[in-house]
């Protein structure tokens, strides 16, 4: 019994992470159409920024914001500069960012190395909590789950109470509609564009706190967080936030209960369900 | 009618998409408190004049001009927020917005030019839109994707005027409506013909069309092969029986 809870709150605490990256993907495609498989490789260099931050400086919370920041910076040159010019073609797209990611990967194994490095966790995260039942849980597994509640909430709330959410809700619908009446989309995506790197770099720093940060890892986290948005539905907040829990759980006890097979207990749902529902479970008919 | 009169002129313009050649060569001019109706079979282009005016797909020759100035390098949120709106094909409203939603969605400051000259009309808000369409006003809180065919196509024009337009497009906004609803959206267009808009109305229902147009032009193959009074074109059998379709003696 303990160790289908502890199993549980492993599966959410990847869950938490995963919803930071899979959010951003999610909405910045269904705002733009745009393919971006360089995001797991914002994610590496997020957290390899926050690691050199936090070796120099001490302070996570300083880590997490340079990471995330850094992350903004580059995500916006690579929207202007090398995704826009070369328009709405997916399969440029995905071979575009694809080389982004490789470039990426390259320079932070210049940097960094090729072993796995963690991040230092500041001295509140360190040591496990007691949860009701004795169970003993690391802290940073359970902030973890904490910060993906509150990051999903505050996405939630930004997404269905603003006006700048319901653009962003329409321009989902039908882009070239929001345009018609007097919104400048390109300008728009920017500001989505922003919010889905600075998670990005976000989970990069958590993630090497919670994971590890090595060659390959940018693409182990691409993949789950395809998962995530094509289990969820391309463009849904709501999908992204059920399909981190489905895959987040499906992971921990898949490695659990059978090891061998653990990507076979993430795809196989997975292509059953996109058998029935080609859109995802939010996805909508574009 | 004096060109200084036009609000906005359509001058010769070509429009393409890709290699496909639609639009061989229209103009026309919308006047305040005018209504021009567009008429024509489908697939003659008369969506594709709507969307070269709004900006959608750009002429690749010829010259947009309102209120005096150029608009053909404008891009489609630049034209709208100078005060030209679309009410589309297939009304296109958000579907996963509310019905309150979709209207504000005009009036959010991302909306809103500062370049922009205020018409003298009527300025809609959402009150007088609720006011003018009663059945939006019941389902407020509902979402798009939950209204009526009618609902949906009173949204889509009370949406347009929300951003307080000098001057609206319609395209087909009767097609697939109620007798009822047809009647409805005649008065409205009537309505905004006296307060001033400009309007350019294309249309597929011949009766709509000539009861509300001051000008119709009939558009084939992308070229305008009629352009007179809604009298006129009552008597042209010719262009009623070659280009609409309407047999003779209607
Ligand atoms: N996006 C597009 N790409 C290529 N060709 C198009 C596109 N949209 C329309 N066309 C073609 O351009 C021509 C004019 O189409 P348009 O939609 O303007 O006609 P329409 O008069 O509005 O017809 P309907 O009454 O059916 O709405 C048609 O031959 C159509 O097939
Ligand atoms: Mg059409």
């Amino acid at each position: 019994m303990t160790a289908i809870i502890l199993q549980a709150i492993n599966g959410l605490s990847l869950a938490a992470l995963l919803f930071l990256l899979a959010s951003g993907f999610t909405v910045t495609f269904g705002l733009m159409r745009v393919v971006n498989m360089a995001y797991g490789a914002y994610y590496l260099l997020g957290g390899y920024i926050g690691l050199s931050v936090m070796r120099t400086t001490g302070s996570f919370e300083l880590a997490m914001l340079v990471g995330s920041v850094a992350i903004v910076i580059l995500g916006f040159f690579v929207d202007r500069f090398l995704i826009r010019p070369i328009g709405s073609n997916h399969l440029a797209q995905v071979l575009l960012t694809v080389g982004v990611a490789f470039f990426i990967g390259e320079v932070c194994l210049a940097i960094w190395g090729g072993d796995s490095l963690k991040i230092q966790l500041p001295s509140y995260l360190r040591g496990s909590v007691e949860l009701p039942g004795g169970i003993y849980y690391p802290k940073l597994r359970i902030a973890l789950i904490a910060f993906g509640i509150l990051t999903a909430t505050s996405l939630w709330l930004l997404y269905h109470k603003t006006q700048i959410g319901a653009v962003v809700r329409a321009g989902v619908d039908d882009r070239e509609m929001v345009n018609a009446i007097g919104i400048n989309v390109d300008r728009l995506f920017v500001l989505v564009s922003a919010v889905a790197s600075f998670l990005a770099g976000i989970a990069g720093v958590v993630g090497g706190a919670f994971l590890t940060l090595n060659p390959g890892a940018e693409w182990d986290i691409l993949v789950l967080a395809l998962v995530v948005v094509i289990v969820g539905g391309l463009g849904s907040l709501e999908g992204a936030v059920l399909g981190s829990i489905v895959v987040g759980l499906l992971d921990a006890y898949g490695r659990w209960l059978a090891p061998d097979f653990s990507y076979f207990v993430l795809f196989g749902p997975m292509a059953i369900l996109l058998l029935f529902r080609p859109t995802g479970i939010f996805g909508k008919e574009h | 009618m004096a060109a200084s009169d036009a609000l906005l002129e359509v001058s010769d313009i070509h429009t393409y998409y890709g290699d496909s050649y639609v639009l061989h060569g229209l103009s026309l001019s919308l006047t305040p408190g005018k209504i021009v109706v567009i008429l024509g079979r489908n697939g003659m282009g008369k969506t594709t004049l709507v969307r070269s005016i709004a900006g959608l797909t750009p002429p690749r020759r010829g010259e947009i001009k309102f209120e005096g100035r150029p608009l053909t390098s404008t891009a489609a949120y630049g034209i709208a927020q100078r005060g030209i709106a679309l009410v589309p094909q297939g009304r296109r409203i958000f579907k996963s917005l509310t019905v309150r939603e979709n209207l504000m969605l005009p009036t959010s400051t991302l909306a809103k030019s500062k370049k922009r000259a205020s018409h003298t009309g009527k300025q809609w808000n959402l009150k007088e839109v609720l006011d003018e369409f009663p059945q939006l006003a019941d389902r407020i809180g509902n979402l798009g994707s939950a209204l009526s065919g009618g609902e949906q196509q009173m949204l889509a024009i009370g949406r347009a005027l929300m951003a307080n337009p000098s001057t609206i497009l319609m395209d087909e906004p009767s097609e697939g409506l109620a007798p009822k609803l047809v009647q409805q959206v005649q008065e409205i267009l009537l309505r905004l013909r006296s307060e001033g808009h400009a309007i350019l109305l294309v249309e597929q229902n011949l009766g709509l069309a000539l009861a509300v147009a001051d000008e119709i032009n009939v558009i084939s193959s992308g070229r305008f092969v009629f352009h007179g009074s809604s009298d006129e074109l009552s008597k042209n059998t010719e262009v009623l029986d070659n280009h609409l379709g309407v047999a003779k003696g209607h």
